[in-house]
């Protein structure tokens, strides 16, 4: 540890030893994590550079960035105040830290936090009912970064997607480590290969990013996931999408799956017996919000794998989804498969991982006004990462009701923010109108009139089909063709002008004539002309 | 009996030309088969007035009124080709709406001449039938006719764009059809009592009822914001259908019936698609007054904007790898395009990635600006609609936004409180840098601020559309040449 004599002088100014009358800056603190093997830090130099530019003064611990490769000194080049115990990171304004804090030799991290402070950092509040109840009863505003709403406008600051990737990158890498052979096919003078076979189980983020980091290396990639919605997104990687020939979907509304039906389940077990001799490599990233992960590659399914295969299981710390898993564990079963259960795969890529962290803090800070703190409950991202606020627990939050579909490829985007249709009564007030009119026509009108009649409705269904195929750039001249064929309306001037006597009837159909004839030629040259000036390039 | 003289011939005839217009809406659906399926519609028309003239032939029309029919038609043809030849592409949201109030009044016209001029007599309920057929013609022509005129007006700028919104116009409009629905009973009876022969009372009842919904028509349309003209322009389209498939009715042509429902369905789903673009309810546009009530109107935009220059512009372009621009009406206005494409053109033969983003709902009528670019001479398919282009924006180092602004207005997704949430637009503030291209700093045809202008990454750059291009064209010039 060094020793920096201006240790003590800065922490009386932090600490509230301001001038008198000059507004004190709002003080950040980024403690060191303390839990064993955490490698990551809640904030890097770049992010330290644009909290300062906000306004904030930032305090980091001694020590704290140097698993993720940044040193005090950089951190000091950013503008921060480096403190060595961590009393004045622990007692800021707003402490940043990755995980939740914990019980120690020397007492709970707790209770080292300011009453008022607002803490951010994972804390899995359903799990951790007695934590979160004592945060609360310090007064602490407690942001847990875990319950950040899946939305879109939060993806900025959903560190359990950038982490998920992180993981599921890093799960190949560990496989790699522990496979005896290429990834990638090779032919060389010294014989063949084939290329590695990976079987990915669930295809979130951590999913989608092991997909892709085993594509990378060349292997071929098949995955498996409950909800039919990522089929697309799996093949967009160059992965094969497995199914069952079941059909449940598992979405929910916030993107994340549920728990399946037992013929599912069954018909899942037996895809995965299938696999299971085919297969050099299975990533399993199941997760179920709030509940134990399911064990889904059984210890018969890798009973059935190769000698030699490896299991990268990154629900381990839920519980895991192989049979065969520890928590931070490298299992080597009886047919020679070895089994990974690491729940520090982000760790092992701490760098990018604190980076891409620090970046979630920083616009999830952006979120409360910066400075000004500002804890707006009706902001459905504050709202929803809100665990506690003003001495109570307010998690929970009341459900969202959006929901947006998570991943690269979102395709419900803007139109699942849509507000509701303004109003929906005058669709069902036409269509009882429409069934009276049926009635109506059906007991009084005329046959000739019925016989008209159906072939007006069939061809509003003509029309109706028509339509939805023409591409959007066509609007315009389509409008115009229509124009002109409404001209058609010709034959009826024609009708009435002719048919009889030179009279008032007959000259009001010749104006008709006239003015349909306008309508004719206009539009359909100006639709000619229109089309002319559309080209494809070349 | 001559083959011509055939009594089914024009039937048949009639069947064909139906067939060509389905295959004509049908090919309007691609680029590449839209000019046979324009071919297609004109063939067929020409087939329906052949087959109409056969029928004329049969029953030895007399050659006077035949000679009105022949003259009405070609003056008519004259005018017609004469305006299409000489529209400007931008006037094309004004000549559409006119040619539609032409639609409109041959509708009315052909039924109060169906009226004093029956040509069969008719009895019982076959009798009020053809008398309620006339009525919904002529009341739905007659909408057709005076909105029309009001969105011509309105588009062509000789009326105000914004609504006009009368105290209780709910109740006017509610007050104007129950007076013409009720004016039908004196109407049917005075008619039935003489047995299907006009009668003063009856036609004068005729006229009152065009009067009022000619009125109607007006008022409508003048409730009705210019930022909704695309789904009017739409609407009216549907409408002039409606009005040829009742003047069908009222004559017991098969051919006009379907050809109205065909045009009259296909209104109605472009207007459809046009509110599903903009997330508004088809009765919120038909009812009018859109971003005058509410009141609150959103969240007060704060923050500076930052002007740039003609010569920042094109060295941004010039160092951009990938760029994607935005037209709005403000392009169409100042006739901006033939530059916009000239830019376009020199970028990519630098390298550089252009595309154009068109929103559904740019411009004052649906697909205007794939109009305007196409006349440019810009490629069809580096035009991409909404859809194609919203997740490459994100990768985008420069945006041009011309003479848009709803369209990119991020407050119509995270600010509930605007007018416009919820209306899906170009998420063009993920790009790398954006400028915009505006007149001045006011609120667009919605009325809204727009938080876009005062992203960290946007730049404006003031004045006209043209002006301002023709400027960056000569920059990026002089930068090739030094």
């Amino acid at each position: 540890m060094q020793e920096q004599t201006q240790g003590g002088a800065a922490s009386d100014a932090a600490l509230g030893g301001a001038e008198p009358g000059a507004p004190r800056a709002v003080v950040v603190g980024v403690p060191r994590e303390s839990c064993p093997g955490e490698r990551r830090v809640a904030a890097t130099p770049d992010s330290v550079r644009k909290l300062v530019q906000k306004g904030f003064s930032v305090v980091v611990q001694a020590g704290a960035g140097l698993g993720a490769a940044c040193t005090d000194a950089t951190y000091a080049d950013a503008g921060a105040q480096i403190d060595d115990e961590g009393r004045l990171a622990w007692g800021a304004d707003v402490v940043l830290k990755v995980r939740a804090p914990r019980e120690l030799d020397g007492g709970h991290e707790l209770d080292r936090l300011r009453r008022g402070a607002v803490l951010s950092c994972l804390i899995w509040p359903a799990q951790n009912g007695e934590l979160v109840q004592r945060l609360a009863d310090l007064g602490v505003t407690t942001l847990a970064l875990d319950q950040v709403p899946r939305i879109s406008r939060a993806q900025k600051m959903d560190v359990l997607s950038s982490m998920a990737n992180i993981a599921g990158y890093r799960a190949v890498l560990e496989a790699a480590h522990h496979f005896g052979g290429f990834f990638g096919g090779q032919i060389t003078a010294a014989g063949r290969t084939r290329p590695a076979q990976v079987l990915v189980i669930g295809a979130g983020v951590a999913g989608l990013a092991a997909i892709a980091a085993a594509r990378g290396l060349g292997a071929e990639v098949r995955a498996f996931d409950v909800r039919a919605s990522v089929k697309d997104q799996v093949r967009s990687l160059g992965a094969r999408f497995l199914e069952v020939d079941i059909a449940e979907d598992a979405e929910t509304a916030g993107g994340y799956a549920k728990t399946m039906s037992k013929e599912f389940i069954e018909a899942e077990m037996a895809l995965f017996r299938a696999q299971a001799p085919e297969v050099d490599i299975v990533i399993t990233t199941a997760l179920i919000p709030g509940k134990r992960a399911p064990v889904l590659w059984t210890r018969e399914a890798v009973g059935l794998m190769r000698r030699g295969s490896v299991v990268v299981d990154l629900a381990a710390e839920q519980g895991g989804n192989c049979g065969y898993t520890e928590a931070d564990r490298t299992v080597v079963t009886p047919n020679g498969v070895t089994v990974l259960g690491h729940t520090d795969l982000t760790s092992r890529l701490a760098t990018h991982a604190s980076q891409f962290f620090a970046t979630n803090l920083v616009h999830l800070l952006d979120e409360l006004g910066n400075t000004a703190l500002n804890v707006d409950l009706a902001n459905e991202v504050i709202r929803g990462a809100l665990a506690t606020h003003a001495g109570a627990v307010t998690f929970p939050p009341p459900p969202v009701p959006v929901s947006a579909a998570p991943g690269p490829v979102a395709a419900a985007g803007p139109a699942a923010v849509a507000r509701p249709a303004a109003s929906a009564s005058p669709t069902w007030v036409l269509g009882g109108l429409g069934l009276s009119l049926m009635g109506v026509i059906g007991t009084l009108a005329p046959p000739e009139f019925v016989q008209h009649f159906t072939v007006f409705v069939l061809a509003c269904v003509i029309g109706w089909q028509l339509i939805w195929n023409v591409t959007p750039a066509l609007h315009t001249p389509l409008m115009s063709v229509t124009n002109a064929v409404s001209g058609i309306i010709l034959v009826g001037g024609i009708l009435q002008a002719a048919s009889g006597e030179l009279s008032v009837a007959a000259v009001l159909g010749a104006v008709a004539v006239l003015v349909a004839s306008v309508n004719i030629a206009g539009g359909f040259l100006v639709t000619q002309r229109m089309l002319g000036m559309f080209k494809k390039e070349g | 009996m001559s083959p011509l003289e055939a009594p089914s011939l024009p039937t048949v005839l009639y069947l064909v030309a139906a067939l060509l217009f389905i295959g004509s809406l049908g090919g309007l659906s691609k680029q590449e088969t839209a000019r046979q399926g324009n071919l297609a519609g004109i063939l067929g028309m020409g087939l329906a007035v052949a087959a109409t003239l056969l029928v004329g032939r049969a029953h030895a029309w007399s050659p006077t009124t035949m000679g009105l029919v022949y003259g009405g038609m070609g003056v008519g043809l004259a005018i017609g080709a004469a305006l299409a030849a000489r529209v400007a592409m931008t006037a094309m949201p004004q000549l559409v709406a006119i040619l539609h109030s032409f639609v409109g009044l041959a509708a009315v016209l052909v039924g109060i001449s169906s009226y004093l001029h029956p040509h069969a007599p008719l009895q019982g309920a076959a009798l009020h039938v053809h008398l309620i057929e006339i009525w919904v013609g002529v009341g739905v022509g007659a909408i057709t006719f005076t909105g029309s005129v009001v969105a011509w007006a309105k588009l062509k700028g000789s009326l105000s764009g914004a609504p006009m919104l009368l105290k209780g116009r709910h109740a006017m409009n509610a007050g104007a059809l129950l007076v013409s629905l009720l004016l039908l009973w004196p109407f049917l009876d005075t008619t039935a009592a003489e047995g299907g022969q006009p009668t003063w009372l009856g036609t004068l009842v005729l006229l009152q009822m065009t009067g009022i919904t000619s009125a109607l028509g007006i008022h409508l349309v003048m409730a009705i914001g210019g930022a909704d003209m695309p789904v009017v322009v739409s609407l009216l389209n549907s409408y002039s259908g409606w009005a040829a498939a009742a003047a069908g009715f009222m004559l017991g042509n098969d051919l006009l019936i379907v050809t109205g429902a065909l045009v009259g369905s296909s209104g109605a789903i472009l207007s459809h698609i046009m509110c599903a673009a903009m997330n508004r309810s088809i009765w919120s546009v038909v009812f009018g007054g859109f971003g005058t009530d509410g009141g609150a109107g959103g969240r007060v935009v704060e923050g500076e904007v930052t002007p740039t220059s003609a010569d920042e512009l094109a060295r941004l372009a010039a160092d951009a790898r990938s760029v994607v621009i935005v037209p709005g009406y403000g392009m169409a206005v100042s006739r901006a395009q033939h530059l916009v494409h000239e830019f376009s053109t020199l970028l990519r033969k630098k390298g550089v990635q252009v595309r154009y983003a068109i929103h559904p709902v740019a411009g004052r009528l649906p697909g205007h600006m794939n109009v305007l670019l196409a006349e440019a001479g810009v490629p069809y398919d580096i035009v991409l609609e909404m859809e194609e282009i919203d997740h490459d924006l994100a990768d985008t180092d420069l945006v041009l936004v011309i003479g848009a602004n709803d369209i990119v207005n991020p407050g119509a997704q995270d600010d509930p409180g605007s007018p416009i949430y919820g209306m899906p637009v170009l998420q063009v503030w993920h790009a790398r840098d954006v400028i915009v291209f505006k007149r001045s700093m006011g609120a667009g045809y919605a009325g809204v601020d727009n938080p876009l202008f005062v992203k960290d990454n946007t730049k404006m750059l003031f004045g006209d559309a043209k002006d301002s291009m023709a400027a960056v064209m000569a920059a990026l010039r002089g930068r090739a040449a030094a």
